[in-house]
Parts: structure tokens; sequence; C-alpha cells
């Protein structure tokens, strides 16, 4: 599956490389010299969100994690869980397990929707990685400000179309 | 250059984002050190420069995608499909758009700039991330499923649907309340 993943990557990559080669040769040279500086660029951030994410994971009291959002925290759980999804650090993993490991320990299925949406949407990690590092200041304040209900509205839908 | 019309923010290496996170790495790493001991550190340590390894090949794709995808894309298809006037079809389009994409942050993060930069509207380009991080097929596959089954992941999939439209057109409503600071863009 991760190869899947690379495969199509690499393959819009290079679709796209051939159709710059084919428009102009100074065209091709120039956006891949651009994109490989940028990635150099980027190199620091990675290295240390990737690398430093499993420290912090460790250092994440998990059975605390699964007391906080039982099934009958109600609002406040999941108020909890959506200020705990935002303090996760990113990272594909940790959220996930964290999630996982507190539905196991009795944590609501809301609350637990509402922690991974929190933590896929504000980790506050990612947001100083990748998004400060790539987008505009600007969309990303309003990218943060658009998506304050999500997890909320998530965790409401979750209760209205019932369990799995 | 055939085509001016970019704007790129220029990106560097250091700043105090990536210095703020470098003092919480290497305060967590000191603590796992001292608290767990030296067996666990490297454990932790192996499994994420493993990790990190994994993704280079991603971010250099994404990278290049990035800069060709800003360089390629015709401003009008742009415009015309996500653009200012795009409205709400400009909406679903950005929410399909996100589900196929793949790839991590890395990926998502530079194309949703590049497409900000070759014209399209706040609102879509909200919609865009925001469906990559609810819906994005990659990472439920590769990290959700795993972890709470295949039932789990289409139910939560099935709640998310709606969410990235009313994210993109709640940002489309603060973005007109919210002017931007002298020309920053966006």
């Amino acid at each position: 599956m991760i190869l899947l993943v690379d495969g199509l990557l690499w393959s819009i990559a290079i679709a796209l490389a051939v159709v710059a080669g084919m428009r102009s040769h100074t065209l091709l040279r120039s956006s891949a010299y651009e994109g490989v500086v940028d990635f150099f660029k980027l190199l620091p951030r990675i290295m240390l969100g990737v690398i430093g994410s499993g420290f912090i994971a460790a250092l994440l009291p998990h059975d605390v994690v699964g007391r906080w959002l039982g099934a009958d925290s109600g609002a406040i759980g999941m108020a909890i869980a959506m200020v705990g999804g935002a303090l996760t650090p990113g990272g594909p993993v940790i959220g996930f397990s964290i999630g996982s490991a507190a539905l196991k320990g009795g944590a609501g299925t809301p609350q637990v929707i509402a922690y991974i949406t929190a933590w896929a949407l504000f980790a506050v990690q990612r947001v100083f990685i990748w998004e400060l590092g790539v987008m505009p200041q600007r969309l990303v304040a309003l990218r943060i400000l658009a998506s304050l209900p999500i997890p909320i509205l998530a965790a409401l839908g979750a209760m209205l179309l019932g369990k799995p | 250059m055939a085509e001016p019309a970019l704007q790129r923010r220029p990106r560097k290496p250091l700043d105090w984002s990536t210095a703020f996170l470098a003092v919480v790495v290497f305060g967590a790493a000191i603590v796992v050190y001292f608290r767990d001991g030296q067996a666990r550190f490297l454990e932790i340590l192996g499994s994420d420069v493993e990790l990190f390894l994994d993704i280079l090949p991603k971010v250099l794709a994404a990278c290049l995608i990035a800069t060709f995808v800003t360089v390629l894309m015709p401003r009008e298809v742009v415009v015309r499909w996500v653009g200012a006037e795009s409205g709400f079809l400009g909406l679903i389009v950005a929410t399909l758009a996100g589900i196929i994409v793949p790839g991590g942050p890395i990926t998502v993060f530079p194309i949703a700039a590049a497409f900000v930069a070759v014209g399209a509207h706040i609102g879509p380009t909200i919609a865009f991330v925001t469906s990559w991080t609810l819906l994005g097929y990659g990472r439920a596959l590769v990290w959700e499923l795993p972890f709470f089954g295949p039932e789990f992941v289409i139910w939560r999939s099935i709640v998310a649907l709606p969410l990235p439209v009313i994210a993109g057109l709640l940002a489309g409503l603060l973005a007109g309340l919210i002017r931007p600071r002298d020309g920053a863009g966006a």
C-alpha cells in the first residue's frame, strides 16, 4: 500500500515533468531545480518532525487518555477530546494508535471520532512543520478558524448515525 | 521563464517555529532517555529514522509536483473550477480532489499553496485541504485501517463526507470578514 502511494506520486511527478519538457527544456530544468531546492529547505523540519514524534508520543499517558474520553463523558469528554487531539503530535500513527487504544479502553465512539478528527485537523506539530512552512500564514489561520466546529460536527454526526 | 505571474513564498530552512519544535523534541528525547533507559531511546530513534527515510522520496516527489503544477497549470482552468466565481460546485470539485490526491501533508500543503498562487479561491482551497485531512484514501488505507478496521473507517468517512464543504463555506465567509494584511495574498 505504501509502495502504491510512492508509485502514484512519482508517476504524477514524471508525467508533469514530461509535459514541462515538451513545452521547453529550460522550463523543465528550472522548475525541477526549484523543486529540489524546496526539498532541501524542508529537510530540517521534516527530520525534526518525524524523528521527534516518537519521543513525544512515548511521553503521552495512554491510560489517562482512555479514562477521560469515556462513553459517558458526554460534551465535556468531546471538548477534552478536541483539545487532546489538537495537542497530540502529528505524524501518521500517533493519533490513530491513541484513538484505538482509547476505544479499547472504554472511550465512547463519538469522543474518539472527535479526537481523531481534531488531531487530523489541528495537530500542532503538523501545523508548524508542514503548513506554516509551505502555505501563506493567512491561509493557515483561515483554515484553522473554519475548522474549529468540524470535530464537534463529526461527533454529532457519529451520534446521529449510530454505531457501525 | 515563459510565465512570470507566480508568487511563491520564500521558504527559510530554519525559523522560529522550527526552533520551537527543536526545543520540544530535544526535551522529550532527554526525558525518555533518563526515564526509560538507553535501550528504549535507541528503539524509538531507530523506528523514527526508518520512517524518515521512507518519507524522503515522497517529499521530493511532492516538491517536484508542486513546482510543476505552479508552472504548468493553466490559470483559466483553475479559476474556472475553483476560483472566486466557482461557488458551491468549486467546493464539491475541491472536496473530490482532496479525496483523490495521494500522499500526506508533504503533498497536500505545497499543492494547495500552488493552487492559491495560480488563482484558486480560499473556500475551495480549504475544502481541498480539509477533504484530504478527513477523507484522503491514502491515509485511511495505510494508517487508519490497521488500527480501527474497515467498518469503523467507512462509518467515520460517511460522517465526515459533508464536513470539507462546510469548512470551505466557513473559510469563504471568514475571508470576507478578515482582510489580508498589506498584500499578504491568499
